[in-house]
């Protein structure tokens, strides 16, 4: 008896690495601390009815932006793991295997459970603000899409300590992937952690449509939108069209994987190829969605920080678009030497080059904002200018390995791993950042310390060029990747040290970037903080932090940067009578049916119905309860809504 | 922030320097270190692409640093402010006109050459070329000779100067078949072969490795590409037909089985194997085998 419990124990747990015990027990510990505290201040009604049910965009746009935080860290330790076991050939700090999970969880965090929920968050808490409405168009979804994220989040990170993690990369290729190869449980955490996240997603992108279309304030008309906004609109109409492909894919994985179906496997008649064309028909849109909403930073960014219009407003409007709908053209351009052919090749090689016309444009609309404007250079901005040289040449050799029949040289190599990086992490990464360092002060209510912003801007650039710029090298040097290791004879050593020692400045970046936080925290820097930019769109006319409700009453838009006219007019607000407000009620459905959901995959990955049909059962039921829901909407009475305004207005001064 | 735009500006360059100063011999950067037509013609297309691009991609880093030099706001600053000016036709026609143009140029130069250098179209040549067989195992590399009867693992001798013809399967999950300094890459995939065109223009002895992550020994699949006079090649052919083993079915199936290889020799193969691995999965896909030579094969289970 005692034998078949530490036999199923050991292939449960993983086991055999000092680190993840490590992990093991760090993780008790702190599940223990955070149970102490809540029980100990006696906050679990207040965790409850003011953060696990709240449909309030604002509170769930800040749970996002908390959690791709610490996924941040997660992947960064990754990318940290691996650059240590890469500094020196033929070390074994990592052996094969353990490599082959790191980079592969590496992936799936950055993108997925990092950049992703990022952008969430940021849209959250933003796009309503900025659009001069109340919430989002669906509240209790939009609290659903943050729980099932969370959930399949959960999933996934579970996986390094119970199960044991995948390990055939971030898009996991089959065959390797299919059962024969990969009998392990890690790759069926891969596909219901992204499974269930990839609902919430999806359900975002919708959300954040109907929200833009249907709830801005009067006056706003499209043209008049801010950029960022329109960036989230093309960002999503992507998301609505991408992501059913990522499900369904995962969904004929599961198959092969769990119903002993041949549909990518080596045998049986089954096509990999298949799945790699699926896969990128759902990832190349992807990165596009990624990038779209940073674009759309920029905007915001150079516009205020120039205290000029943005440039170009509609043609920055039609190149994302046409960024939106081209990006689904261009997916092969990933496997150009998987042998489709000299015609496949040319076409997807021309649509991906096109892709790059609207982007430069773009880049040369924010020089052009810049251009006899008066530029300031607070942490924001600092970003914004870093980005503009290192996104750009990302660009390049984006164009470069474009070229279809060079890519067959280029292809799998650390020229393409440095590509990818830069423009990920000069796009998209550094321009969450600018997001979060310009609308901090609105989110939080108070400021964060502009000199150790500038010294994590300083150290997050040097770094990311000192890793990065000689990979560009070793990939022309031959050096492939996803290798755990290489030889002493390669000459790849000097190189490999660079990049490593990048990598450790970026990790100190990091270390920067959150004693910045915990600081001003403590600091609590409030002054000013309602419009500490002097900025130009809606979010900037109200208190920092918001009030629950937004606007106490809805403003009237006449021009674009209409805050800013506002202000050039010396316009003050009319006394205007005010009437309750519309506002939704919490529920507690959401993170129940996400806690179903988390049921049912862990029972899917050991193959444990007992686990898996009460956990569908419990997310039907809850669907089944919510629908019968007659009441998710209640009125703020007037009183309220002066006093709090009231108090807003005495905070943020 | 003036010092850090400067400063900014010349790490950047200096880290640029730096890259190439640090690399001692040039001969490492295999990629633009070519010793055949293919790697030349590829590397050809990758310098012209990257002028191409630069034409584009210097003036905006230049005028990227003096904009944001000229238009920070300081004491006594001289420059225009317009903060209402967001719109010039002639600008916009521009810096849409001339992106379109240069990628045109990249466009065209590429569909040339994706045709001209397309792996399975043969080499220009008045040699006949070579045939190899390669097989990608979990992981080691088989190299099978059809005309001249031997095999070999994670080693591959070719005479200079005459044009090889790869035949590339998988006997194990996707993988890639790439030798830098001759030329790109081509996938090897289960129940298909694909054809690579190579070849070398020196002798000397060329890295191949795998370039598509395969598992836990995909760290393992370097092999040697070896290019030798055409002499020196028919006597190592003799050589090995003398002195090695034989590979068996049974030797293969072990050969197949994950784990790593040393370099290893044999003297012969059993008829047939490759079109038999190349069969083996192929239930619908038959790409590279030709009708009759599927016919000819007798399937092992």
């Amino acid at each position: 008896m005692w034998d078949k419990v530490k036999e199923f124990a050991s292939e449960f747990f993983v086991t055999g690495d000092p680190l993840i015990y490590g992990a093991d027990v760090s993780i008790a510990l702190t599940l223990i601390a955070i149970v102490s505290v809540l029980t100990y201040y006696k906050k679990w009604g207040w965790l409850w009815r003011e953060w696990l049910t709240t449909v309030d965009h604002k509170r769930i746009g800040i749970m996002y932006i908390l959690a791709s935080v610490l996924m941040l860290f997660r992947g960064g330790v990754d990318a940290l793991l691996m650059r240590a076991q890469l500094a020196m050939p033929e070390l074994q700090f990592l052996p094969a295997e353990h490599y082959n999970q790191i980079f592969t969880t590496h992936g799936v965090i950055m993108i997925l459970f990092m950049a992703m929920p990022l952008m969430f968050g940021l849209f959250n808490v933003i796009v309503p603000l900025q659009l001069g409405a109340r919430d989002v168009a669906f509240p209790f979804l939009n609290s659903l899409s943050f729980w099932l994220f969370f959930s399949g989040a959960m999933l996934f990170n579970l996986s390094f300590v119970i199960g044991g993690s995948p390990d055939a990369g971030w898009l996991a290729y089959p065959p390797y992937s299919d059962k024969t190869f990969n009998p392990g449980y890690g790759q069926d955490f891969y596909i219901w952690g992204i499974q269930i996240s990839g609902i919430g997603s999806l359900m975002t992108g919708i959300n954040f449509i109907v929200t833009i279309l249907k709830m801005r304030t009067p006056g706003m008309t499209l043209m008049k939108m801010p950029m960022f906004s329109w960036s989230v609109l093309s960002s999503c109409i992507a998301i609505v069209f991408a992501f059913p492909i990522l499900t369904v894919t995962l969904a004929l994985l599961f198959i092969d994987r769990y119903l002993g179906g041949h549909i990518f496997t080596l045998d049986g008649g089954g096509n990999p190829m298949m799945y790699i064309n699926l896969i990128w028909m759902w990832g190349h849109p992807e990165v596009y969605i990624l990038v779209l909403p940073a674009f759309g930073i920029f905007s915001e960014i150079a516009a205020t920080f120039s205290k000029k219009k943005l440039f170009g407003y509609k043609s920055m409007v039609f190149a994302m678009m046409i960024i939106s709908v081209v990006s689904f053209l261009t997916w092969a351009h990933h496997f150009f030497t998987m042998g489709s052919g000299a015609d496949v090749n040319a076409f997807f090689a021309l649509s991906t080059m096109v892709i790059a016309i609207p982007t430069g444009v773009k880049v040369f609309n924010w020089l052009f904002t810049m251009f006899r404007g008066k530029v300031t250079f607070e942490t924001p901005m600092l970003w914004m200018i870093g980005i503009i040289p290192n996104f750009v040449i990302g660009g390049m050799t984006g164009v470069l390995l474009s070229v279809a029949p060079a890519d067959f040289q280029y292809h799998n190599s650390y020229f393409l791993i440095a590509h990818f990086h830069q423009v990920i992490i000069a796009g998209v990464v550094f321009g969450f950042f600018a997001g979060l360092y310009y609308w901090w002060p609105k989110l939080f209510g108070f400021k964060l310390n502009e000199r150790l912003g500038r010294l994590a801007f300083w150290l997050w650039n040097i770094g990311f060029y000192l890793c990065f710029m000689p990979q560009y090298a070793l990939g022309l040097m031959g050096m492939t990747r996803r290798v755990y290791t290489y030889g002493w004879d390669k000459g790849w050593f000097e190189m490999n040290l660079v990049s490593t020692i990048g990598a450790v400045l970026m990790g100190a970046a990091f270390i920067v970037q959150v004693w910045d936080i915990a600081h001003s925290l403590k600091k609590m820097d409030r002054e000013g903080t309602q419009d500490p930019w002097n900025a130009r769109t809606l979010e900037w006319s109200i208190p920092s932090p918001a009030p629950f409700y937004n606007f106490a009453t809805l403003p009237q838009v006449t021009h674009q940067d209409d805050w800013w006219e506002k202000k050039q007019r010396g316009w003050s607000a009319p006394a205007v009578e005010l009437e309750p407000i519309h506002m939704p009620k919490n529920s507690g459905i959401p993170i129940i049916m996400s806690m179903f959901w988390f049921f049912s995959g862990f029972g899917l990955v050991f193959d444990w119905l007992w686990l898996t049909v009460p956990g569908f059962v419990g997310v039907l039921a809850c669907m089944i309860v919510h629908s019968f829901n007659y009441k998710p909407d209640y009125y703020v009475p007037v009183e309220e809504v002066q006093r709090v305004e009231a108090a807003a207005r005495r905070g943020s001064k | 922030m003036k010092t850090s735009k400067t400063a900014r500006c010349l790490s950047v360059l200096y880290m640029f320097l730096l890259l190439f100063m640090t690399t001692g011999c040039a001969d490492k950067y295999l990629v633009l270190n070519p010793k055949g037509p293919i790697g030349e013609q590829q590397k050809d297309l990758m310098i012209l692409s990257t002028l191409l691009c630069l034409i584009v991609i210097v003036p905006v880093l230049i005028l990227t640093f003096v904009i944001v030099w000229r238009y920070r706001d300081r004491k006594g600053r001289k420059a225009k402010y317009t903060p209402e000016w967001e719109h010039s036709t002639a600008l916009e026609t521009t810096w849409w006109g001339i992106p379109v143009v240069i990628i045109t140029l990249i466009a065209i130069i590429t569909v040339r050459y994706t045709y001209s250098l397309e792996p399975s179209k043969p080499l220009e040549s008045k040699v006949e070329p070579i045939t190899i067989q390669v097989t990608n195992l979990d992981w080691k590399w088989l190299f099978q000779y059809p005309e001249q009867g031997i095999a070999t693992v994670n080693y591959v001798q070719f005479p200079e100067d005459v044009p090889i013809r790869f035949e590339i399967t998988s006997d194990a999950p996707m993988n890639s078949f790439w030798i830098p300094q001759l030329g790109g890459q081509i996938y090897a995939m289960s129940g298909m072969a694909m054809v690579l065109h190579l070849q070398a223009d020196e002798q000397g002895e060329y890295m191949g490795s795998g370039a598509n992550y395969t598992g836990k020994g995909f760290a393992d699949m370097y092999f040697t590409a070896k290019a030798t006079s055409q002499e020196a090649f028919d006597q190592w052919v003799s050589e090995v037909k003398g002195t090695s083993a034989a590979l068996t079915l049974d030797g293969y199936k072990k050969l197949a089985e994950q784990g790593t290889s040393d370099v290893r020799y044999f003297s012969s193969f059993p008829e047939g194997l490759f079109e038999m691995t190349v069969t083996k999965y192929a239930a619908s896909h038959n790409h590279g085998l030709s009708v009759k030579a599927r016919k000819e094969v007798r399937i092992e289970e």
